[in-house]
């Protein structure tokens, strides 16, 4: 049950001659929400673009150390990062539905895989908006433009979408940091039921959320991993004094 | 008594006002002066029919074909080429030195004076690809004019769409091109339509590059494939204002026929304005 899923090992990423992460080691268990803190810049981003390879977009990134995803390395070069990004779902800060019906949104990462069956889309959409707690708000107007949507549904679209995919991993970028507390809730309600199926990775600028949510917690600073941890003895007697100086908000 | 700096204001706002009344008034005078020198030639006649008797009767319907076959075959080469173009800049090239030269060279070359691209066309068109003096090489060569504009209108409107639609498309583990092709440019699509009509309507208008790759002072006939000569509008207009025999006889048909060549345009223009408007509607829903 608490298999490692994510293995990182030595890992280090710039931005050309900038340093973002320097030597990170920490596993990350199947079926456990691991909460990432740490002040804005801390490279708590970066990281966790860093699994699914996201960073890829931006120039003059190196990376050096391995990032063993059941023991597969996927910063080696010849790493279909495709078919990585379909393992590892991300959901990201701002909720960024597509200008499509909300329908066509789950249904996207399925129809550029190349599946046409009808029928299975169609099942595939119900099952992946009832995961992400959306169904029932939904399901009488799967064909309106999904900005009609508010932002904390928009947010749960984000992650039906992502869900439709059928990821083992799920990363999620302050999912929460635009709602108001009612979504917010939602959302933490939803993270917490689909660590039944995923293996969830969520960086967050809230400290309580962070307490409330996460099996593990690390923190980080200045692109360093300062401590990592349950995140009951994380929150309740950290080793560290930068660490507790920081969750008790000395600092941020 | 009033306060200076309310003067300065006032005066100031009086300044900018006649600025811009000036510039409508400059359209204004231009269209009235064409329309009442020209209207009075306009007819079904003039519209369907080919000139007649040394061009002193009958109408401009050669020309009228033929400007809108150029046009025709510009849009033809120049919108795949002009959108790909930006798509590749905007989508796929790091920003290097080379895309940094390729850059300035498309701004550069919407400074290129058109007989320049005339001349171009003959050597290219005309001779290299013995395309001969033809439909197919005038259009060609306004094609080309068009392209400086139409990458840069194309390249904004890939830059309007939001980079999160890009990486939520690679993030669901769709391939570089997946994502452009279904996430960004149905969303850019009508921006670069509407960049190159007006492109075209740019280019519809012009003499300098038709006059050696194609257009022709008289023809009897209609053309009959691309690769025929052809009558246009703008060189039409010249003749009858300057080549004519009988310029002061003409001059009525001259006028009429700036008044089928601005009309084409504006219809160019306000196609491109509805598109506009009506995409802004849409992108609101």
């Amino acid at each position: 049950m608490h298999d490692v899923k994510i293995k990182v090992s030595n890992f280090s990423l710039s931005y050309g001659d900038v340093p973002a992460i320097k030597n990170v080691t920490m596993s990350i268990k199947a079926n456990r929400i691991t909460g990432i803190i740490g002040p804005s810049g801390c490279g708590k981003s970066t990281f966790l673009r860093a699994l699914n390879r996201m960073n890829d977009l931006i120039l003059g990134v190196r990376t050096s150390g391995t990032i063993l995803i059941d023991s597969e390395d996927i910063l080696q070069k010849n790493v279909d990062v495709v078919h990585l990004r379909r393992r590892v779902g991300m959901v990201f800060q701002k909720s960024n539905p597509f200008p499509k019906t909300i329908f066509e949104n789950v249904a996207y990462g399925l129809r550029i895989g190349g599946i046409k069956d009808k029928a299975y889309i169609e099942q595939k959409v119900e099952k992946s908006l009832q995961a992400a707690a959306l169904w029932d708000e939904v399901k009488d107007r799967l064909h309106k433009s999904a900005f009609e949507l508010s932002g904390g549904q928009q947010q749960r679209l984000c992650i039906a979408r992502a869900l439709a995919v059928e990821p083992e991993i799920l990363l999620m970028d302050e999912p929460a940091s635009a709602l108001d507390p009612l979504a917010t809730l939602k959302i933490e309600e939803l993270i917490h039921e689909l660590k039944k199926k995923y293996t969830i990775v969520i960086v967050t600028h809230n400290m309580q959320q962070a307490a409330r949510i996460s099996d593990f917690t690390a923190f980080f600073m200045l692109g360093e991993l300062i401590e990592y941890d349950v995140a009951n003895i994380m929150f309740t007697k950290p080793r560290k004094k930068i660490t507790e100086d920081y969750i008790t908000g000395r600092f941020g | 008594m009033m306060r200076m700096r309310t003067l300065t204001q006032f005066f100031g706002f009086f300044f900018l006002r006649t600025c811009a009344l000036f510039v409508v008034l400059i359209l204004a005078l231009l269209l009235g002066h064409i329309w009442q020198k020209g209207s009075g030639s306009l007819s079904w006649e003039f519209l369907s029919a080919a000139p007649r008797q040394g061009m002193t009767a009958g109408g401009i319907f050669p020309a009228i074909l033929g400007t809108l076959c150029v046009t025709c075959i510009a849009a033809v080469l120049g919108m795949p080429l002009g959108i790909g173009c930006a798509i590749y800049l905007n989508e796929y090239a790091a920003d290097t030195a080379l895309t940094r030269v390729i850059r300035i060279s498309i701004r550069n070359l919407s400074g290129v004076p058109s007989i320049v691209y005339g001349l171009f066309g003959v050597v290219l068109f005309v001779q290299l690809f013995k395309f001969g003096t033809s439909i197919l090489s005038a259009g060609c060569t306004l094609g080309l004019m068009t392209l400086p504009w139409t990458i840069t209108a194309s390249e904004e409107a890939l830059k309007n769409v939001p980079m999160a639609y890009r990486e939520g498309a690679l993030a669901l583990g769709a391939t570089k091109w997946q994502a452009i092709r279904t996430n960004v440019l149905p969303y850019a699509l009508g921006g670069m339509i509407t960049g190159t009509i007006l492109s075209l309507s740019r280019v519809a208008g012009e003499t300098a590059p038709i006059l050696f790759t194609g257009a022709a002072f008289f023809l009897p006939e209609l053309p009959k494939s691309v690769f025929d000569q052809f009558m246009a509008l703008p060189y039409h207009l010249y003749i009858m204002s300057t080549q004519h025999h009988a310029v002061a006889k003409v001059r009525p048909l001259a006028y009429g026929t700036a008044l089928v060549l601005i009309g084409l345009i504006l219809a160019l223009n306000l196609a491109a304005i509805i598109l506009r408007a009506r995409l802004r509607t849409m992108k609101k829903e």
